[in-house]
């Protein structure tokens, strides 16, 4: 592990991340989306107001044109995986130069809604990334693209996000 | 939560009403724990000044994300639906920032049977500073 001690890289672009420039990665495949994870999403990002009912209450969400329960847009049916990624690995608490991020921003587009039982598939990849020396000092920005499905092969979701690695 | 807004009832140049949060280890360890977000940067000042931020711990950007969806939530309505969304993260958010989100009408149109409505959204914090520029383009239900 390096830390902040040691000899800042000239670059922090890797070999490996070269390597991965465009290279979709193998469909990673949620657990199938639960009730209590719509409900529990809806109240931590109202907190501590009460979520709307399409979230909770599928009596009053079979009175809306969806019929039913619905996830928030920005619902992640990827957290909680029984076996982590290893891009989601355990991080130490202190983390030298390229082992920093930061979330720079994203572009999502909607498609289907989420709803319980649904199970997402997703593929994401390195689509850019570009070098600069900032207030952060030597500071990368790299460009993902996601795409999600459901079960039945419909677009669910997708994004561009930027992240800051310094 | 019905309908709220229609498409014939709104104009390019319209504010929609504000959503308002003040945030804090409250609401970012609650975020946390729904989206598996557990990052020292978001937990322990150490590590939020070992990242760069003098005041320590801060706020995660894709919280901001959420309440920028509540906004367009609470003003459009059940009806409605989120087409697409863009922001840059700007500004961090510290510790009991008082966040406001804000939306303002720039463009409406009809598109493949849609009645697409876009609007530019930012967060701002209490002093005033614009912590999360971008745009969103919502479907509004008609009245006809």
């Amino acid at each position: 592990m390096s830390t902040e001690t040691a000899a800042a890289p000239a670059t922090l672009i890797t070999q490996a991340l070269k390597d991965s420039l465009n290279v979709w990665s193998a469909p990673e495949v949620s657990h199938p989306v639960d009730c209590s994870d719509l409900r529990k999403w809806a109240i931590a990002v109202y907190w501590p107001d009460v979520p709307p009912k399409i979230f909770w209450d599928e009596a009053y969400a079979k009175t809306t044109k969806y019929g039913g329960i619905i996830a928030p847009r920005e619902f992640n049916p990827f957290a909680w995986p029984a076996i982590r990624p290893a891009d989601r690995a355990p991080r130490p608490a202190k983390r030298g130069v390229g082992e920093r991020t930061m979330n720079g921003g994203q572009k999502e587009v909607y498609g289907v809604p989420v709803r319980p039982g649904d199970v997402i598939t997703s593929k994401t990849a390195l689509v850019h990334m570009e070098e600069k020396v900032g207030k952060l000092g030597l500071t990368l920005y790299k460009s993902t693209e996601m795409r999600w499905t459901n079960q039945k092969g419909e677009f669910v979701r997708s994004r561009i996000s930027i992240s800051i690695v310094y | 939560m019905a309908n709220k807004v229609y498409f014939e009832d709104i104009n390019v140049g319209d504010e929609i009403p504000s959503w308002i949060k003040q945030t804090d280890f409250m609401h970012w360890n609650r975020y946390a724990a729904v989206n598996d977000e557990f990052v020292y940067i978001h937990m322990d000042d150490e590590s939020g000044r070992n990242g760069g931020n003098a005041q320590g711990a801060f706020g995660m950007g894709n919280l901001r994300w959420a309440y920028l969806h509540n906004m367009l939530r609470e003003w459009a309505g059940d009806e409605a639906e989120m087409k697409e969304m863009s922001v840059q993260y700007r500004a961090i958010n510290q510790k009991h920032d008082v966040l406001t989100c804000t939306g303002r009408i720039t463009e409406k149109k009809t598109e493949g049977g849609e009645n697409l409505v876009r609007l530019d959204i930012n967060v701002m914090n209490q002093d005033g500073k614009a912590t999360t520029p971008g745009y969103a383009v919502i479907a509004l239900p008609s009245r006809g």
